[in-house]
């Protein structure tokens, strides 16, 4: 008697058990998000209200770099229900089958994105959504408007006798060779002539006082005025300006190098409806606000930009459609143009 | 009876010599050796999948012009720091050594071996603040001198200026070991015999000491032939040299292949030299 209790005891116990974690996980009670660290998804008072709004709980996995995001997508099938994809590697991302199409259908948030982002084509190819307009940002000129006024409207400033030995440039052969090919009313995309970019940057030299490679750097050269005139990034221009240094950010009328940051799901995500859901949620002018007061990129949605506060950088740098229009997101590009590219600036640069 | 002393001390010096060469063995000869490998592979293994054993490395040290071009740059330059490292090192390792005494000659030393204790980022980055127009050096002139302006940041000197401030400490204290080596009866002799100092300098303290002159120039010549750090910080577009190049290959495009074999070509090019000299600096005994 007392033995048979005890095994009906035990086999209560663990069919118990086996239903407490069977219910686990079949419960839409969490979704995964792969994403760098620290940008937006991972927000404490985002992910709270979203925990709030739909009873899903948001948890991060985090990469370091954009071949580390696509080795861990083929590494862990089912593992990840959201995550960021940069514009560039959306196409590769969607050719090894590891995202999956996007129903937008009730996501309303969506119909607010900038066309020029919510329907990028890198993004949505052929009309099916694979990954959904987030953040973006550009890179363009930056210049001491102090010293330089009017405030230019040309890449040709750099390339201006009169600021000889008071340019800078980043040290990176793909970016160098994007804005002498904008110069030159080149697709910098499909760049055709890549004769004329390498004399166009050979030109550019005498001008260049030296080079950036880092934020700190290009905040260090620019206070101590070894540059007037430079790229620069439009994030870090924000973050100069919020520092009380001279710096008016310009979007040229040739054109800006843009980068273009979407949220996918991947193919083999569980929780695709939660997912879809949290991405909505991240597109919301509501979050959106609230993490641009903490310093955020510009928001790929319309009407997030236009809720920020009028002194807000990004607003006030694109608040113009047409600023935002000469914004050229950068497409991906082959490893041998890279190799190309890297050795023309090596070149380049040994030349002088 | 012999025979068993000679064994206990072959067992000691195996016991001796056991942890260096253990260490020599893990950390340079293990790691060296890869980076031999990869330098003959397509692609680092955990870069890609499908790598195959090639030469192109190599080859492509002769296909492009920039590597020779650079490669020749930077041991100009290492030759510039390394004369002026002599130029300025010996002549102050010789007042050490001979005149200097006591006290006077520890506090002098210190002032020499301080640089090294502090990180070398740290010495370069203070350079830059010296050189940089607007800079300490810039302020000083421009209060003697108003309307002149010197700006020396991101030029080829400043890349010189900072390398000699590194790496001038080597000379210094091997030519101070073999001057103070020297007897200093011979000397007296020489001057005895009514030598005057150039004569002294030339025919005998320069021969003696050489071989303490030449390790401090070849400590100084090796790392500023490979150096990219200083290059980079200082020289701006000016800094352009072989051993940004390699770097470049490391951070910037990860073709580790083909920095392992330009670094490897460095270091053959940098033995060859050093094979060469050696002849000299032998005659000069």
């Amino acid at each position: 008697m007392n033995r048979i209790n005890r095994r009906v005891l035990l086999g209560a116990m663990s069919a118990a058990v086996l239903a407490g974690s069977a219910g686990l996980a079949m419960a839409a009670g969490e979704i995964r998000v792969l994403n760098w660290q620290g940008y937006g998804t991972d927000e404490a008072f985002a992910t709270e209200a979203f925990e709030k709004k739909t009873g899903v709980k948001v948890v991060h996995d985090y990469f370091t770099s954009e071949q580390e995001m696509l080795t861990k997508l083929r590494t862990n099938p089912g593992a990840y229900d959201v995550v960021l994809i940069n514009s560039a590697f959306t196409g590769q991302a969607k050719a090894e089958g590891l995202i999956a199409k996007i129903d937008t259908s009730d996501m309303p948030n969506v119909k607010d994105l900038a066309p020029s982002m919510g329907q990028n084509p890198d993004l949505v190819p052929g009309g099916d959504v694979y990954g959904v307009a987030w953040t973006w940002g550009a890179t363009a000129l930056a210049v001491n408007k102090d010293k330089v006024t009017p405030l230019p409207t040309s890449l040709a400033l750099l390339w201006d006798p009169q600021y000889a030995g008071k340019v800078s440039i980043r040290d990176d052969g793909v970016e160098a060779i994007q804005f002498a090919a904008l110069a030159l009313g080149q697709d910098m995309n499909d760049i055709k002539d890549l004769e004329a970019v390498k004399a166009k940057l050979k030109a550019l030299m005498p001008q260049i006082k030296t080079f950036w490679s880092s934020e700190n750097d290009w905040n260090q050269f620019f206070s101590a005025g070894d540059f007037t005139v430079s790229t620069f990034w439009s994030g870090g221009a924000g973050r100069s300006i919020t520092k009380g240094l001279p710096v008016a950010f310009v979007v040229p009328q040739e054109g800006a190098v843009g980068w273009l940051d979407s949220l996918a799901i991947p193919a083999t995500s569980k929780n695709q409806d939660a997912a879809r859901a949290f991405i909505n949620w991240m597109i919301d002018p509501e979050f959106y606000v609230q993490w641009a007061a903490k310093g955020a990129p510009s928001s790929a949605n319309a009407k997030a930009n236009a809720a920020l506060p009028d002194s807000d950088f990004n607003k006030q740098a694109f608040a113009d459609p047409a600023v935002v229009a000469r914004v050229h997101f950068m497409k991906p590009l082959s490893d041998e143009t890279r190799k190309a590219y890297t050795e023309l600036w090596q070149d380049v640069k040994t030349a002088q | 009876m012999a025979q068993a002393t000679s064994r206990r001390d072959a067992l000691r010096a195996g016991v001796l010599l056991a942890p260096a060469y253990l260490w020599l063995t893990v950390a340079v000869f293990l790691p060296l050796s890869a980076m031999l490998f990869f330098s003959f592979l397509s692609a680092a293994p955990f870069t890609s999948a499908n790598w195959h054993v090639t030469g192109l490395n190599y080859a492509e040290f002769l296909t492009r012009s920039i590597y020779p071009d650079l490669l020749g740059r930077s041991l100009l330059l290492a030759a510039i720091v390394t004369l002026a490292c002599v130029l300025i090192g010996y002549p102050c390792a010789y007042v050490l050594a001979r005149q200097v005494k006591g006290r006077a000659r520890e506090a002098l030393f210190l002032l020499i071996i301080l640089p090294f204790w502090s990180n070398s980022l740290v010495r370069i980055f203070s350079w830059a603040i010296v050189l940089r127009g607007n800079g300490i050096i810039d302020h000083t002139l421009g209060a003697l001198l108003p309307f002149v302006s010197v700006n020396l940041m991101f030029s080829y000197t400043a890349v010189v200026i900072g390398l000699v401030h590194s790496y001038l400490p080597y000379v210094i204290l091997t030519s101070y070991l073999a001057l103070q080596a020297i007897d200093e009866s011979i000397l007296e002799a020489a001057r005895s015999l009514g030598a005057p100092f150039r004569t002294i300098l030339f025919r005998l303290l320069l021969p003696l000491s050489l071989q303490g002159l030449a390790a401090g120039a070849v400590l100084i010549f090796v790392p500023v032939a490979g150096s990219f750090m200083e290059p980079r910080i200082l020289g701006g577009k000016h800094g352009i040299f072989y051993g940004t190049l390699i770097e470049d290959q490391f951070v910037a495009t990860f073709n580790w292949p083909l920095g392992a074999a330009l670094s490897f070509i460095l270091l053959a090019v940098v033995l060859v030299i050093l094979a060469a000299a050696s002849p000299i600096l032998k005659r000069a005994r």
